[in-house]
């Protein structure tokens, strides 16, 4: 694992930083923490493990363990990345090792999710223009500036238009994507909600 | 946009706002909680300083983490100890109902809360865990997250999604002898592909699903997931209002009648609006088995594992890496690969109908000598009612080994795992490189069924020529 870790905390408008790329369709949240690495109470040490198999199977030739990727923080992936488990564990290993933000074909609904909650912008960007990236990757470093507000990613050569949902979008620049406190603010609604549903009634004697 | 389908109707009832972001706020009826994705979110609701807002809204059961050989505490596994322990602690502290080992009703949260009364249909249902999607059976709207919105349900009792849309799946006809939820839910899912559920809620419905009993109902919401839809659901029926009734927590006396009242005004209406319809029929699907590394990878018992040239494009790149890693050829038969392990449990495939039907295949046979067979139940109340019925018995005597329940190697964070590149027939729901425990272990995802004729015969069988003699 690289340099010291922090959190990213408040509003997220810029991402700079250059680009580590995997290829590969369908990539599961257990290949990138298996679940023997779920076996702790807090997420401190995961980004050592982050794709622990797939690495040892490759043998240092895993795009996490070459030594052009050590500085790396956007992720560039194909599609359906994350599928699988709810394990927040995933995106936690990847943010700990170093990304910042992923940019993809697609992602699954729950990674995705996991991923806003804890401070990573996804991207998605048509299949041709990520094949495209991870191409040039494969030989040259790729250095990104992602502009969050306009959805634009800048190389040296060329220009990319990312696509973010908006809901997300609005999240980063506000810097209100850590939910609780926003949740909280309508704190007089939720009560009226408990006090209205229709099964909470009939569910009084409930445990 | 989806018009008034059960997901409208469940997911408007529980809005609470519109955020600034554009999400809607959702509240959330029933949290149920595990050793896995928990500590943490308890971590940061420390840290923020805040409390549990509504306790009695969250019920805990262990599973994930639970030897299934010796159950005895101090756990052998130090780290599986400690994570039994912090979730007692958080469950002692917060006044969260927490099903603990021994007390009868711990197991998967997944079999757990349906057999306890928990689930019911017209709620909102989250835990941290992707099979939430399970209790859709009942007509609730259910759906896994992430430890940070475990940490919002604890703290506000509401999370910020984005709604989601409907794609229903009408099955005709009904299943053939023989087939059953799983081999149906698989055939979906190779049909549709594993990511074309992304951004959508599945409802199933048509004759053969309207013919399935709860349980199977269970079986085709949990793998909603395995095809991308974080949520699955089915309109609830009589069966599911029987299915509810007298369990522990159900609604009783002049509560029941209101429910009933309620209940049965929540489904889909006739002309609702769909996104998407996808339409097939039931009674061409056959026992199924996955030859690759996702659960869209399947296979009819009697089809060979498909030529590159002869799959789509976008599905080439996979297959190639799943040929690989599982070491079959393109154009090879399913049916009489050897088997190592074979395993019957997990949320998917480990509750009492999945054990009955197992055992009546197994039942005066012998499990092969080359393959190490055991059956996990889904929860304790499983274990004693196949007690109760002898099917215990019935799989002890013929080799297979019985274990104490809990979700073992559906993912293996216990000691029961794959080791090298061993074979296992699973009743469980991933075959992803890596998920019974050892990182080229290969998983085959069948029926509990086929499972129990893999066993027999020591490879892939057709379950079939057990069942109809
Ligand atoms: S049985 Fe398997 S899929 Fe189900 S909750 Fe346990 S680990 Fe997850």
């Amino acid at each position: 694992m690289k340099s010291e870790f922090t959190s990213p905390i408040g509003k997220i408008s810029q991402i700079n930083g250059e680009c580590i790329s995997l290829i590969g369709n369908d990539i599961d949240t257990d290949r990138i923490i298996p679940a023997r690495f779920l076996k702790c109470i807090n997420f401190e040490s995961l980004g050592e493990s982050v794709f622990e198999d797939d690495r040892k199977t490759l043998k240092g030739r895993h795009p996490f363990d070459l030594e052009e990727n050590k500085n790396a923080s956007i992720l560039i992936v194909n599609s359906n990345f994350g599928c699988g488990s709810s394990r927040e564990h995933a995106p936690q290993a990847l943010m700990r090792w170093g990304i910042k933000a992923i940019i993809g074909e697609s992602f699954a609904d729950i990674f995705y999710s996991n991923c806003i909650a804890i401070g990573i912008p996804c991207f998605t960007l048509p299949k041709e223009s990520v094949q495209h990236i991870q191409k040039y990757n494969n030989n040259k470093r790729l250095f990104l500036n992602i502009d969050l507000k306009n959805s634009l990613a800048k190389s040296k050569d060329a220009n990319f238009h990312l696509e973010i949902k908006d809901s997300s979008k609005k999240m980063f620049l506000s810097g209100e994507w850590d939910a609780t406190s926003t949740l909280l603010e309508n704190e007089n609604l939720i009560e009226k909600k408990y006090n209205n549903l229709p099964y909470l009634k009939f569910n009084t004697h409930f445990l | 946009m989806s018009q008034d389908t059960l997901f409208d109707k469940v997911w408007d009832l529980h809005k609470v706002s519109n955020l600034p972001g554009g999400s809607d706020q959702i509240f959330i009826g029933l949290h149920l909680i595990h050793e896995v994705t928990s500590p943490q979110a308890f971590g940061a609701l420390k840290d923020k300083n805040l409390k549990v807002k509504f306790p009695n809204r969250t019920v805990a059961t262990v599973d994930h983490i639970v030897p299934t050989d010796n159950q005895s505490r101090p756990f052998k596994d130090n780290l599986a100890e400690q994570m039994i322990e912090t979730l007692e602690n958080n469950c002692l502290q917060n006044k969260i109902k927490f099903f603990n080992i021994g007390s009868g009703n711990q197991g998967i949260v997944h079999v757990v809360a349906p057999e306890l009364g928990l689930t019911q249909p017209g709620m909102t249902i989250a835990c941290g865990d992707s099979h939430t999607s399970t209790h859709g059976a009942f007509g609730a709207i259910a759906f896994g997250i992430g430890t940070s919105q475990v940490r919002d349900v604890l703290a506000t009792q509401t999370i910020a999604m984005n709604k989601l849309k409907v794609r229903q799946i009408w099955c005709d006809n009904k299943l053939s002898n023989g087939v059953y939820a799983k081999d149906l839910v698989l055939h979906i899912i190779n049909e549709l592909g594993v990511k074309a559920g992304v951004g959508f809620a599945y409802e199933f419905a048509g004759p053969a699903i309207d013919e399935l009993s709860m349980e199977e109902r269970m079986t085709i919401c949990n793998m909603s997931i395995e095809g991308g839809a974080r949520c699955g659901y089915i309109n609830p029926d009589e069966n599911t209002f029987n299915y509810i009734k007298n369990k522990l927590c159900a609604p009783k006396y002049e509560h029941w009648d209101k429910a009933l009242l309620w209940w049965k005004s929540l489904k889909s209406d006739e002309n609702s609006i769909y996104d998407d319809v996808f339409k097939l029929d039931a009674s061409k699907v056959e026992p199924t088995v996955t030859w690759g590394i996702t659960p869209g990878q399947s296979i009819g018992i009697n089809q060979q594992i498909p030529l590159l040239d002869d799959l789509p494009p976008s599905d080439q790149f996979v297959a190639e890496e799943a040929y690989e890693y599982m070491g079959f050829k393109p154009g090879q038969s399913i049916k009489d690969i050897p088997i190592d392990v074979c395993f019957i449990g997990s949320c998917t495939n480990g509750r009492i109908s999945d054990l009955r039907v197992a055992a009546k295949v197994i039942k005066d046979k012998k499990v092969s000598k080359k393959v190490k067979a055991f059956v996990v139940p889904g929860s304790e109340k499983v274990a004693s009612e196949a007690k109760k019925e002898g099917i215990d018995k019935i799989f002890k005597d013929s080799g297979f080994q019985w274990r104490e329940p809990g979700c073992s190697m559906c993912l293996a964070m216990n000691s029961d795992k794959l080791t090298g590149n061993q074979i296992s027939a699973s009743s469980s729901n991933r075959n992803f490189k890596g998920r019974q425990g050892s990182p080229s272990g290969r998983t085959l995802l069948m029926s509990p069924a086929m499972v129990a004729a893999a066993a027999i015969n020591g490879k892939v069988s057709d379950v079939r020529e057990f069942i109809n003699k």
